[in-house]
């Protein structure tokens, strides 16, 4: 490694984490809990080639005791390092992860994930799908933490209701682009937009 | 009537500010400092860092001090401490083979390499008062001989060589981590071992000795005992190699464990472990009693029905933390289930006393 | 100016650092009267790592309790990183750990090794000498006796 490249990817991580990772696991959480909201998400700056809610998605959640799973489209060893440096989490398979960060094209297929078991549904992952844009709205969503219903742009509307009907089971989703982020929890039901 | 109560704000603040002025004591007597604890009262410390399950002499002190030596409620400072570490990796699994002995001993053989050291303990002394220490000022000095500085060899793996003693299967399965994941039964050895190792010692102690009274009795000889301090090693992500974090103190027992063989096994020695931070001799040998009791299904042994040997009992009641929690809450205000008691019975009394005068009437009638 | 670093070397100064006393390093480290400028990449913080054993001293691995652990990391001028990660819960301690890690690395090395880790390591074996050989003198030789007919 050289030693550039040392120093960069210790950089960009929170400046003040208690107070960077409690603003940012708010905007998740807030995400979260108003499905198809975009909420701002800022405080690190990873290295190039993911968004900073990307990275600071990860720094937040992320731990040695969470496995993430890089797609081919963001991994490399400049994200490696930061991540090792910043949350000390293990590199591991897809079917292993907590947590998978890529573009959608490069997280599939999303059956090669964990769900959870009927016991322990939360034993399940979390996709992280970076988009370039949050582009046209194609879906309707209803369900907990949406009052009547609200639109979101989905990347592919049948595999996400796919992993929906599979509820109390599934993935759970975040979308990342520049520093917003939306998410989609299992839990929501997902219509086309008319 | 009795109603639900809230308030007593006022009541509580006094009750602490009390509390703090009797912790300290009589003021004309000099405040105990946190070295003084951890310096001369270093047994009680290790108690409570290893049924804390944290690491750190000067913390373990200050729970005692604050605490008024209540080594229970010391411990649970420390495990509420405890909750607010950032958790930052997992060690590599500690090689007692190296650990620096200050006492090593074994039962079962009396020529063992490496040496029978007795260390600092508590065995021969006469258990007599010792009135000398009651006046300030003693400065007692150990005696010396030239220090031997080669590792000591495991007991146990001498019997390996003759098969006569069941192996240790080495492995680098993640072990369950009850801090964690909540415990589910059948817990496994591993999770078990965690349990017993921060778990009350005077429990364990009282489950091993059922174990030497009969029920379950397993036969066990300290094969060895050891006592000293090991290097903490983890692997830093950011580094790519593992680096020494520090040094732990341990006791470590392993107990060899007649056995006449089974459906499965063939008459040979079994192993109990124990492993405890800090000097905690009884704990440890008590832990090894109590871990080999638990393996009675792996080895094909008959399940006798003793406490001892019953995974779900002993780890479920273990824990003093958990055990004090439950216990002491209901000295707390109950007022409103009391109510609803104080209602039932009354109405039970009630009707007895109808269906009684019920029955009087109608014995008259008759 | 950075030098190459093999990482068992590292792993030896790093590791007798964690182990030092804290007390001793402060002192030996002013003496050594050298304050680079530095900028935080971690400031130190306080943590936990669940220490492990294994059963029957050779076996399966099993958590035995957590130990207190405090960690940082720095960057000097010239970029060269200083990481620490000290047993204990001291920040002062961490973060003068981090700065030898550091200087370690560059042409300071040759001096901090003679003023800081040497007597360090000297400090260090003398201490388990010491223990030892008061464990030495508690060595006992037991003999069976024969008693009655055999």
């Amino acid at each position: 490694m050289s030693l550039d490249m040392e120093t960069n990817s210790y950089g960009g991580g929170f400046a003040t984490p208690p107070v960077d990772a409690a603003n940012a696991f708010r905007a998740a959480m807030n995400a979260m809990a108003r499905p198809g909201t975009l909420q701002n998400i800022t405080g690190a700056e990873p290295p190039a080639g993911i968004s900073a809610a990307a990275g600071c998605l990860l720094l937040t959640l992320c731990d040695p005791e969470t496995g993430i799973y890089l797609a081919p489209d963001v991994d490399s060893p400049g994200l490696r390092s930061w991540l090792a440096f910043h949350t000390g989490a293990p590199f591991v398979a897809a079917d292993q992860a907590d947590f998978a960060l890529g573009s959608w094209q490069a997280l599939l297929p999303l059956g090669q994930y964990r769900i959870g078991t009927s016991e322990y549904p939360d034993r399940s992952a979390t996709l992280i799908v970076e988009l370039t844009e949050f582009a046209a709205q194609n879906a309707s969503l209803t369900g907990p933490g949406i009052k009547d219903s609200t639109t979101f742009a989905l990347p592919d509307l049948g595999a996400c209701q796919g992993n929906a009907s599979q509820f109390p089971l599934g993935v759970d989703f975040f979308f990342t682009c520049h520093s917003q982020l939306a998410a989609l929890p299992r839990s929501t039901t997902i219509l086309a937009k008319d | 009537m009795y109603v639900a109560v809230k308030g007593g704000e006022r009541a509580i603040d006094n009750a602490h500010a009390w509390l703090a002025e009797e912790r300290r004591g009589d003021t004309s007597v000099a405040e105990l400092s946190l070295a003084q604890i951890r310096e001369q009262m270093s047994l009680a410390v290790n108690r409570v860092m290893a049924e804390g399950s944290l690491y750190d002499p000067d913390l373990a002190a200050l729970a005692i001090k604050q605490s008024r030596g209540d080594l229970i409620e010391a411990i649970f400072l420390i495990r509420a401490y405890r909750t607010t570490l950032p958790r930052f990796g997992y060690s590599e699994a500690v090689d007692t083979g190296v650990m620096a002995c200050d006492r090593r001993i074994s039962a079962t053989f009396k020529d063992a390499p490496g040496g029978q050291v007795l260390g600092p303990t508590f065995d021969y002394t006469h258990r007599l008062l010792d009135f000398k220490l009651a006046a300030d000022g003693e400065t007692p000095e150990a005696a010396t001989a030239p220090p031997r500085m080669e590792t000591t060899p495991h007991i146990t793996e001498f019997l390996q060589g003759e098969d006569i003693i069941e192996r240790e299967p080495s492995s680098d399965t993640v072990p369950g981590d009850l801090t964690r994941e909540p415990m589910s039964f059948p817990a496994g050895r591993a999770v078990r071992l965690q349990s017993l190792a921060r778990g009350d010692e005077g429990f364990i102690l009282g489950m091993a000795y059922s174990t030497q009274r009969g029920y379950a009795r397993n036969h066990a000889f300290v094969g060895e005992l050891r006592i000293g301090k090991v290097p903490v090693e983890m692997e830093i992500p950011e580094l790519g190699f593992a680096i020494e974090l520090g040094e732990v103190e341990l006791t470590e027992c392993e107990t060899v464990n007649q056995f006449k063989g089974s459906k499965t096994v063939p008459p040979q020695f079994t192993r109990g472990y124990g492993l405890v931070f800090g000097q905690s001799e009884r704990k440890s040998i008590a832990m090894a009693l109590v871990d080999r009791a638990l393996r009675w299904e792996e080895l094909g042994e008959d399940n006798l029905g003793a406490a001892a040997q019953d995974e779900e009992f002993v780890l479920s009641h273990s824990d003093n933390i958990q055990a004090t929690g439950f216990l002491e809450h209901i000295k707390l205000p109950h007022y409103v289930d009391f109510q609803s008691e104080l209602e039932l019975v009354r109405k039970l009394r009630r009707e007895a006393q109808e269906l009684a005068e019920d029955m009087a009437a109608r014995e008259a009638a008759e | 100016m950075k030098t190459k670093i093999s990482a068992p070397a590292r792993k030896a100064w790093m590791s007798l650092l964690a182990q030092a006393d804290e007390a001793e390093l402060s002192r030996l480290w002013q003496a050594f009267d050298h304050s680079p400028d530095y900028s935080w990449l971690r400031p130190p913080e306080a943590g936990g790592v669940m220490v492990r054993g294994r059963m029957g001293g050779s076996g399966a691995p099993f958590n035995l309790g957590e130990m207190t652990v405090t960690r940082c990391a720095l960057t000097l001028t010239d970029g060269t990183v200083g990481h620490a990660y000290v047993q204990g819960r001291s920040k002062p301690k961490a973060e003068i750990a981090a700065k030898v890690d550091a200087l370690m690395q560059t042409e300071a090395a040759q001096n901090l090794r003679q003023a800081v880790l040497e007597p360090l390591q000297q400090v260090q074996q003398a201490r388990k000498e010491a223990r030892a050989a008061k464990a030495a003198a508690t060595k006992v030789e037991f003999f069976t006796m024969v008693r009655g007919e055999d």
